[in-house]
């Protein structure tokens, strides 16, 4: 019933050919505005850090305080970065943190010194993710649900393990690096972790075929299948990576605090999604930034600072932290709607 | 009596979006009880008209006049409440809901105001779709259960369900068969002399000389022809119009095949349970088969069986003499096959990405060292295989979405000549892709198989099979009940395999 409709040669579709650079410049100049908004941000909450406790706030001490505990819910958001890309969640790594804290300090494990204790963490971490991916990737579980349930076993072993006691580090090399004399040039170790974690995970992300396929997975997964790419072993991989961020977090833990506890970790899930989602990671995946995360990451420590400097309860806090959630996603939904 | 004011009179519509000026100045006027067809390329600001009229946008400057009275569309129930009803070209049904609940969505009948009367909405329902010719669907079917086709009449269902004095058609036929498109036709004529207007858009133009009564061309946001007489306006003019220039055809010639290789993909015996049935085909590089059948014949399950997306049943498919592994995409193109799908954002394009990445991604390891990408690489490899297509715009950056259908379909077959594939298998491979643009892309199909490609291609449309392939397949729920040169067939001969059968002799 189709007569062949004499279609001629369509040189340019007219519009597209005319807007030809301004998408490009478009994404390029959002990413700027998101990025810069986000250190806008950070750099009032210095000012007013500055400016309610000029002393204290501005101390070096406490601005090595602020960093430090950025670090260890940092490097656990670099990997939640990645699964959130990938289309996935991550509700686990509070429970895993705590879990790998505790197994790497039983007295069993530190009997193989520091390097017992830092490999029983991140295997435990990467153990954990390994669960998660499988379940996610070859089970076909939600993973919601999966890492859910990683959740609730996690903390329950923990418990199990330490019976609610904490675990007192006794290795002298782990100790010495959250001493202010292993500090170099002013900067503490878990500081300069957490800046090696982020770099790589910006490489990784940007600069790599794994990066790629992550962004990609979340962009569109069945696209992405039916072009050639295995997404259930990429799935798989980013909770494993995830897992190994939530090790090495809580190594870091476990310098900071001198022990190992089964409350640790508590809500990071929470914070570390926050963090990504106003570094304008997208929930649904498909796009996100490594920068934008750690900034997230940044604010919400500093906002913890200050208002402990000023004697704000708790409550405040994460009063002001839901707050600035919805309105970091209120402001991006505008700059995308620009477009 | 004094002649009637016409039903909707919409003048000087202008609407930008950042950019782009998508309307222009459009005026367009429909009578009542009249079929109106709204014609244009992709991008000629259709859509941005229809969503002007369904309320959905706000024009920055124009009138809309309804029955003689000036109008101010804030929204799409202000439109609704008018009588102006939208079927959009990409069903806005709600899939876990069921066929009823869907058609009173919004609406619902209710005791005291909220509690809803279930059995009424289903009654109703079910005397709409008898209206409509489907007395078959059940009101209590969920959505997502149902054809497209029958998706598309519980869409004209809810639409109908309310007072509706309009209603607006975007490529309702796109999805249909042709006996779909009869019944299809059947409602429009039957709403027609209930004295309800439609404003029907198509890529079709004879579909337009069935059942429309006046034409609008829309090019570049004006409206180059208004009112023009649908039944006897030349389809040159017709054209011209759409496109700005006069056209020749189309199809380009087809190469004499001395003696081809031997064959890059055998495909024996393959069946899927309840979609298709033992399959034997052979491809030789260099030339295009084609499979023409109706929607639901096993097309596109085909294809996708091949490529190894689903699982076989039985049967296996050879790629060089090689068995692949079955049901494994990752098989499949690391032997050398590529699909173009039939649902192009959703299965193959990567939306929020650029050209470049949407073109490697299928490549990505030859532009890596243990995982490290060679971006200037991968660019430029990209942007040799685009150019190859001549996909526009020349800016391997460009965001995807923001490309037209025709070159993105033209970034999704980079992708495959970038891997290097051999097999071509392509779905439908002129959806969504305007008029104007398919002759080019006939072109690069047809290159690409005089440059050694096998291509296998699936499409509803039975001149594009007859016009493009060299042999032809023609299927019937799920077996081949013909095979021949594409030559030795022509579309009603094609049109009576599909619908009765005769077994290939």
């Amino acid at each position: 019933m189709t007569q062949p409709v004499s279609p001629p040669r369509d040189d340019t579709p007219k519009l597209s050919s005319k807007a030809e650079p301004a998408p490009w410049r478009a994404v390029v100049a959002r990413a700027d505005v998101r990025t810069l908004s986000l250190l806008g941000v950070l750099a009032v909450l210095i000012l007013i850090g500055g400016i309610t406790k000029p002393d204290e706030f501005l101390d070096t001490r406490n601005l090595q305080l602020v960093l430090t505990q950025a670090s260890v819910i940092g490097v656990v958001t670099v990997g939640m970065t990645f699964v959130i890309i990938s289309g996935g969640i991550d509700l686990s790594v509070g429970a895993i943190v705590a879990l790998a804290s505790v197994w790497a300090t039983t007295v069993a494990t530190q009997d193989y010194g520091f390097v017992g204790v830092l490999f029983t963490a991140v295997l435990v971490g990467v153990g954990c993710g390994l669960v998660n991916g499988v379940l996610i990737a070859y089970g076909a579980m939600v993973p919601f649900i999966a890492t859910l349930a990683m959740l609730a076993s996690a903390r329950g072993l923990a418990l199990q393990i330490t019976d609610g006691n904490t675990q007192v580090v006794t290795i002298d090399g782990i100790l010495d690096l959250g001493e202010r004399d292993s500090y170099i040039l002013g900067v503490p170790p878990l500081v300069l972790m957490f800046a090696v974690v982020t770099i790589i995970g910006w490489l990784v992300l940007n600069r790599t075929t794994f990066g790629r396929r992550t962004v990609a997975v979340g962009g569109n997964a069945e696209a992405t299948r039916l072009a050639g790419i295995d997404v259930r072993r990429q799935r798989l991989y980013l909770y494993l990576l995830s897992g190994l961020c939530c090790g090495i977090a809580a190594f870091m833990l476990i310098i900071l605090s001198g022990s190992g506890q089964n409350t640790n970790g508590n809500l990071y899930e929470l914070d570390a999604i926050a963090a990504a989602i106003i570094g304008g990671t997208l929930l649904s995946g498909g796009r996100g930034t490594i920068v934008g995360s750690v900034l997230g990451v940044l604010i919400f420590t500093t906002i913890t600072n200050i208002f402990a400097l000023n004697n704000l309860q708790s409550d405040v806090q994460q009063i002001a932290k839901g707050a600035i959630i919805v309105a970091a996603v209120l402001v991006q939904r505008r700059t995308a709607n620009t477009t | 009596m004094a002649p009637e004011p016409p039903l909707l009179t919409m003048s000087g519509i202008t609407k930008s979006f950042p950019g782009v000026r998508a309307l222009d100045g459009v005026d367009l006027d429909v009578l009542t009880g009249e079929v109106h067809c709204l014609l244009g390329q992709n991008g000629a600001g259709k859509s941005t008209l229809i969503k002007v009229l369904a309320g959905a946008h706000q024009p920055d400057d124009g009138t809309i006049g309804w029955r003689g009275e000036q109008v101010t569309l804030r929204s799409p129930i202000a439109a609704m409440r008018l009588g102006i009803a939208t079927i959009y070209q990409e069903l806005d049904l709600v899939e876990g809901l069921s066929v009823a609940e869907n058609v009173y969505l919004g609406h619902e009948p209710t005791s005291a105001g909220f509690v809803v009367r279930g059995k009424d909405a289903r009654a109703s329902t079910a005397a709409l779709l008898k209206r409509l010719g489907h007395p078959e669907i059940d009101p209590a079917r969920l959505v997502g259960e149902l054809s497209a086709a029958h998706q598309q009449i519980v869409s004209m269902a809810r639409a109908l369900s309310h007072d509706v004095r309009l209603i607006v058609m975007d490529e309702p036929s796109a999805a249909l068969d042709p006996d779909e498109v009869d019944n299809l036709f059947r409602i429009v004529g039957d709403l027609t002399a209930d004295g309800v207007a439609v404003v029907y858009i198509s890529h079709r133009l004879e579909e337009i000389r069935r059942i429309g009564d006046r034409v609008t061309v829309l090019k570049d946001g004006r409206a180059v022809a208004g009112g023009l007489p649908a039944k006897s306006t030349p389809t040159s003019e017709v054209v011209a119009l759409m496109t700005g220039r006069n056209v020749e055809y189309v199809f380009p010639p087809r190469p004499t095949h001395q003696d081809l290789p031997e064959p890059v993909l055998e495909v024996q015996g393959l069946s899927r349970d309840g979609e298709f049935e033992s399959l034997d085909l052979t491809l030789r590089p260099g030339e295009i088969v084609g499979l023409a059948g109706l929607v639901g014949s096993g097309r596109s399950e085909i294809l996708e069986t091949i490529y190894g997306a689903r699982k076989p049943s039985t049967g296996q498919v050879l790629v060089g003499g090689k068995q692949l592994k079955a049901g494994s995409v990752r098989a499949a193109v690391a032997a050398g096959l590529g699909l173009a799908p039939e649902e192009r954002k959703a299965q193959a394009l990567l939306l929020l990405e650029s050209v470049t990445r949407n073109v490697s991604v299928s490549s990505m390891s030859r532009f890596s060292y243990g995982g490290w990408l060679d971006r200037t690489a991968e660019r430029d490899a990209a942007r040799k295989a685009t150019r190859e297509l001549s996909l526009r715009p020349d800016n391997p950056s460009a965001l995807i979405r923001t490309l037209s259908g025709g070159n993105q379909q033209k970034a999704v077959l980079a992708r495959w000549l970038l891997r290097g594939c051999r097999v071509l298998l392509l779905d439908e491979p002129t959806r969504g892709v305007d008029v104007g643009a398919r002759a080019e892309l006939y072109a690069v199909i047809r290159r690409l198989a005089d440059e050694g490609l096998a291509v296998l291609m699936v499409s509803s449309e039975v001149p594009e099979v007859l016009g493009l392939a060299d042999r032809v397949l023609v299927l019937r729920e799920g077996r081949v009940v013909h095979r021949a040169p594409a030559q030795e067939l022509d579309e009603h001969r094609v049109l009576d395999l599909v619908m009765e059968g005769s077994p290939a002799s």
